[in-house]
């Protein structure tokens, strides 16, 4: 990757938190405690995020495994005189099929089943390949990043719906919504992968081995 | 060689490629040729309308918070609730995780947000920096993607078309102000808030 100059590679380092250029070297960036910290603003400096493919593959792996019984477990129960029933994610999306909003489902779905496997499934792949220094479809791959990091938090949507319904279905012995673990795995699940989204460092899709002369 | 400053060059925080950073006419949008990811746009909005919009915001914010969201019917029975009724209902009902996380990206973020982008804008308006501008820039790109407010609108709509098969629904003021809300967010989410690094200068104190 010879072809544009890289801020590593001139001994420049970009800010993470205010955007500053900053010189690696004595001058410009200050050192205090033994970290490069940015002049401007008193972040500390790293060239890349520190242990990000660790950090990442923890809290991504930690969000999978809260993300099972953020299926299995039912997220809410509805309770009317005679019947109590439980909902699970995905129960719950065939509910609004059924009942006949279709479109809602569909972003209900979108939003609890398809956006955190997607999570998963690319933050699983852009480490594995930035792990080995692959230079295959780096430009979707950085793509791909991007995307993951902007849709990441609407995942929330569902806790957020069985907390209204929680709120506003209060009806005594008449009907009554009751939250269950379910949503609590979830809403757990949407902030580790957020945290893991963030812990990754794009930048690593770019480096490894250079193929290119 | 010549040696360009550090303060003219623009780092691509995606791939970390380099680039002499030039003026943006209006509309225009710079982008990394490496990665495609987007460097720097041109921002249209200058500090006193970003302060007019941080003030509405406020505004609606507050309105958002008050108002009952949406009241549901059942035989004559009526239940609506607020904002804050929704977070001490997931509390009271063993779900506090829940009740924090809402409380936290549904209200303290988004508060924090336009307390400290009012307070920094009001100075910025003659080019000064408040008191504390450099923690409140740290804690203003900390806060940035906890909040969630769009989502809840969202939820909101969910919410209702799913109470609608067994309830009277009705929608109340509240979620107008968050509609309103949203809208504002939507425009913030174009607004490069580093550009309050290079608009302001330091007091010669």
């Amino acid at each position: 990757m010879s072809a544009f100059p890289r801020a590593a590679e001139l001994g420049l380092i970009g800010c993470h938190v205010c955007g500053l250029t900053c010189r690696s070297g004595p001058g410009d960036a200050y050192l205090e405690g033994g970290h490069m910290v940015c002049p401007r603003c008193g972040s500390a400096l790293h060239r890349r995020k520190p242990n990000s493919f660790v950090r990442t593959w923890a809290l991504l792996i930690a969000g999978f495994l809260l993300y099972i019984p953020a299926n299995v477990l039912p997220i809410m129960r509805t309770a009317s005189l005679n019947d109590i029933d439980d909902n699970t994610i995905i129960s719950g999306v065939v509910e609004l099929w059924v009942k006949g909003s279709p479109d809602l489902a569909v972003i209900v779905f979108t939003a609890s089943i398809v956006v955190p496997m997607l999570k998963f499934l690319s933050m699983g792949t852009l480490l594995l390949s930035s792990q080995r220094g692959s230079d295959w479809a780096r430009p979707q791959r950085a793509k791909l990043y991007r995307l993951v990091e902007f849709i990441g938090y609407w995942s929330m949507l569902d806790v957020f719906v069985v907390a209204l319904l929680t709120a506003l279905v209060r009806f005594g012995l008449l009907s009554l919504v009751e939250p269950l673990p379910g949503v609590i795995f979830f809403g757990l699940t949407v902030v580790l992968t957020m945290l893991a989204s963030m812990s990754f460092d794009p930048r690593l899709i770019w480096d490894g081995r250079d193929t290119d002369d | 060689m010549s040696t360009a400053s550090p303060g003219t060059l623009l780092i691509c925080e995606h791939c970390d490629t380099v680039y002499r950073r030039r003026t943006l006419e209006r509309g225009e949008v710079a982008r990394c040729a490496c990665c495609l990811a987007e460097l720097e746009r041109h921002q249209p909005l200058g500090v006193n309308a970003l302060l007019a919009l941080v003030l509405t915001a406020m505004i609606v914010f507050v309105q958002a918070n008050m108002w009952p969201i949406v009241t549901l019917g059942l035989n004559g029975q009526y239940s609506g609730t607020t904002l804050w009724g929704m977070i001490i209902a997931m509390w009271q009902q063993q779900a506090q995780v829940v009740s924090v996380l809402a409380a936290v990206t549904l209200f303290f973020f988004p508060l924090t947000k336009m307390l400290v982008l009012g307070w920094l804008l009001w100075f910025a308006r003659d080019g000064r920096r408040a008191p504390g501008f450099v923690r409140l820039m740290v804690v203003l790109h900390h806060v940035g993607p906890w909040t969630m407010s769009e989502v809840f609108v969202l939820g909101a709509l969910v919410a209702i078309v799913k109470a609608h098969t067994y309830f009277d629904v009705v929608a109340d003021p509240g979620i107008y102000a968050y509609a309103a809300l949203t809208l504002l967010i939507t425009i913030f989410a174009g607004v490069d808030l580093r550009q309050l690094w290079d608009l302001t200068r330091e007091d010669p104190a």
